[in-house]
């Protein structure tokens, strides 16, 4: 054959294969049109067909919900652009998620005995959960923290406290996420300092630091600083670790608080997103590349009730930051557009009534993040909307993971529900509707203003208050709370009781560290830090030098606070 | 009632915990059935509450605590309120509170705390109640 007669081959085989598939969806539509008729003769549920974000579901999907969507490009091959499949090549097949709880109460020894059982128990990663003094940058010792100390986390004031946390626990050897923000670059040094003392190459640390503020200053409300400086300690981190500790991630972008605190699974996703946009931009600013800090970045999200919702908002995540990074950001790393995430089950859907269900809605959460593809997970325990929970009820979240991981199949293969019209299209979706957020974010002037303006802190507020109108009017089903009650709700399980002499403990070993360290040697370090506050300079050798000093948690903050001046909330309600 | 006013209540968010869904929702509750409310903003110690409350003049005091702080805010903000001649206030709330908990606050004087699932309406009745009951008394 001729090359031109080549061509006319190829052509016409090409206008057979668009006839074809006109045909076909054709077909498709003329028996989608069948079924609707079948469909509306046929009554239904008076219930909702939405989803708890408020999202309508159609009864039925077909191929007719994706074809403008291009598989190749949208969907790719798990480990490549845009990672939609998974953030890995292999996934599970190679690496299951980190099983990481959660944990921390009443003083440093009590949690490193807990952080020992985890380890022995099979708990792969550690997660420390701080009391709210440390969560707000004061002492122990300091009067505000009245009645809080060691009672909702584990109180860390200072490198001493740090230390007995860790205590027998290699930190080069166990990964460590801390969640912390305010004051997360305070803990940070505490944690580096910690670990040279016990003789570990610093740059062997792997674990993360939460220390997102944006989301603190829209749901959580643990701020420190105002959001000039507290955007500047977190690229001075960005800037260090990149340099210093180079497995450890600075940063983990949460959109968990946000979900909690009443937002949507789209307002989640956007929000979340562009946030970390906006931490990439802060860092560009500053002159770094963004291929030496993006890599490091590392995100968190809520796993809620719905479940084919909440595995579409993490495939949408990872094609939105992929495609933001590479497209916009001009990242040409391709570990710089994959997103990595950590997930936990959705606390806010714990119900104290009938405690023991919650078993069930976390072990459907926990599957939805497998399905999503997610790196590491926290279950909810099913005593947490009465206290921290036992160490009965972290068992068994803990082996609900083991039991998902190892007894459901859903590891076997990677992303099993592409291809799902269903799923695609919700992921499709909630791409769409995360970038129509981004702009009304960008119309504000971004997402300072919008912080500024209450904007984020009322789209939140709202969003609960209709799904509350939903619950009270019982349209929205709650187990053992709207519907299926037993009427004597009281309350049968075990809870966890933080002992009374904890703060009383607490402020004693507070006062002979005081006693016992170089008085000169924190007064020096202090008075650097707030020179280095002051000044064009990377603060966490400063801050780092004040750790080694005993200097405590609340006198750095002070000493910050002194040049930064502290946040004050804008009250919107 | 023929000299009907508005209840004034405050809502408010003591302690260092940021967690304020619940106060928010139960502020917007209030006010759609008719309250006057104020609400105090995070991070607030029980003297910054008890001013307000004197200042704003209020019926009701609702505090909302998922901290596990509760032993030490409600009586604290219940003393201050008592020692500010303020003793006719009601002080109520909700949160994660253990029932034994609840039990031991209600001995010491303060009023309904209500758990996680409550529907707001049952909050919403209960000072109605109250009220009714302290101005027909």
């Amino acid at each position: 054959m001729s090359t031109i007669e080549r061509e006319l081959e190829s052509r016409s085989e090409l206008e057979r294969t668009l006839r074809e598939r006109e045909r076909e969806l054709a077909d498709l539509k003329a028996r989608l049109a069948e079924w609707e008729e079948t469909a509306e003769s046929t009554p239904q549920r008076e219930t909702l067909f939405s989803t708890i974000s408020g999202r309508e579901v159609k009864p039925l999907y077909t191929a007719l919900d994706r074809t403008e969507a291009s598989d190749e490009d949208d969907l790719g091959m798990p480990g490549s652009f845009p990672f939609t499949r998974g953030p890995y090549a292999t996934m599970y097949r190679t690496r299951l998620w980190t099983m990481r709880q959660f944990a921390g109460f009443a003083t440093a020894e009590e949690t490193n005995e807990r952080y020992k059982y985890l380890l022995d128990h099979g708990q792969t990663g550690l997660s420390v959960a701080f009391d709210f003094p440390t969560l707000m940058g004061y002492d122990s010792d300091h009067p505000r923290s009245l009645g809080e100390v060691g009672v909702c986390g584990v109180a860390i004031s200072s490198l001493a406290d740090m230390e007995q946390l860790f205590d027998g626990i290699p930190l080069d050897q166990v990964s460590v996420s801390m969640t912390i923000n305010g004051p997360a670059i305070i803990l940070f040094c505490f944690y580096v300092a910690a670990a040279e003392r016990q003789g570990v190459d610093v740059s062997e640390l792997r674990g993360t630091v939460q220390n997102d503020i944006l989301k603190e200053y829209q749901a959580q409300h643990a701020w420190v600083f105002p959001p000039e400086p507290a955007l500047r300690c977190i690229v001075d981190m960005f800037e260090w670790c990149s340099e210093n500790t180079p497995k450890y991630n600075p940063i983990s972008i949460s959109g968990y608080h946000i979900r909690e605190a009443g937002a949507t699974a789209a307002e989640e996703l956007a929000f979340t997103l562009r946030n970390g946009f906006e931490y990439v931009e802060r860092g560009i600013a500053r002159g770094l590349d963004v291929d030496a800090f993006a890599p490091r970045l590392s995100f968190f999200f809520d796993v809620h009730n719905d479940f084919f919702e909440e595995i579409a908002k993490l495939r949408a995540a990872r094609r939105i930051w992929a495609r933001g990074m590479k497209e916009k950001y001009g990242a040409r790393n391709p570990e710089s557009w994959r997103l990595r995430t950590h997930c936990q089950t959705a606390g806010v859907s714990l119900t104290a009534q009938q405690a023991e269900n919650n078993i069930v809605r976390v072990a459907y959460q926990a599957m939805a993040a497998a399905l999503g593809g997610t790196q590491s997970l926290h279950t909810n325990s099913m005593d947490e909307t009465l206290s921290l929970p036992t160490e009965k009820a972290v068992r068994i979240a803990l082996r609900s993971q083991q039991i998902l991981a190892f007894e459901s199949g859903v590891t076997n293969t990677i992303d099993p529900l592409a291809g799902s019209y269903f799923v695609e299209s919700l992921t499709d979706d909630l791409e769409a509707e995360a970038l129509e957020l981004f702009d009304e974010i960008d119309a504000l002037g971004g997402v300072v203003p919008g912080i500024e303006q209450g904007w984020f802190q009322q789209e939140i507020a709202a969003s609960a208050m209709r799904q509350q109108r939903e619950v009270e009017s019982g349209d929205r089903v709650v187990v053992g709370v709207n519907h299926f009650t037993e009427g004597s709700e009281k309350i049968e399980i075990d809870t966890l009781k933080i002992d009374p002499d904890v703060e009383k403990r607490q402020v004693a070993k507070m006062a002979a560290m005081r006693d016992d360290r170089d008085g000169a040697r924190v007064r020096e370090t202090l008075d650097a830090l707030r020179e280095a506050c002051g000044a064009d300079e990377n603060v966490v050798p400063r801050i780092l030098d004040c750790a080694r000093a005993h200097c405590t948690l609340y006198e750095i903050r002070a000493a910050m606070e002194d040049v930064f001046g502290a946040y004050k909330e804008p009250v919107f309600f | 009632m023929s000299d009907e006013r508005k209840i004034r209540i405050l809502v408010a968010k003591p302690g260092l915990d940021g967690h304020d869904r619940g106060a928010k929702v139960i502020a917007s509750a209030f006010r759609d059935a008719g309250f006057e409310v104020i609400y105090t903003g995070l991070h607030q110690t029980p003297e910054m509450i008890v001013n307000a409350a004197v200042q704003e003049d209020v019926d009701v005091v609702a505090m909302s605590v998922l901290s596990g702080a509760h032993m030490t805010l409600f009586p604290r903000v219940k003393e201050l309120l008592d020692e500010s001649g303020a003793d006719h206030v009601l002080l109520t709330g909700g949160g994660i509170i253990p029932e034994d908990d609840v039990a031991a606050l209600e001995e010491r004087g303060i009023g309904r705390l209500f758990g996680p699932g409550t529907p707001t309406t049952a909050a919403i009745e209960y000072v109605r109640e109250w009220f009714a009951a302290q101005n027909t008394a």
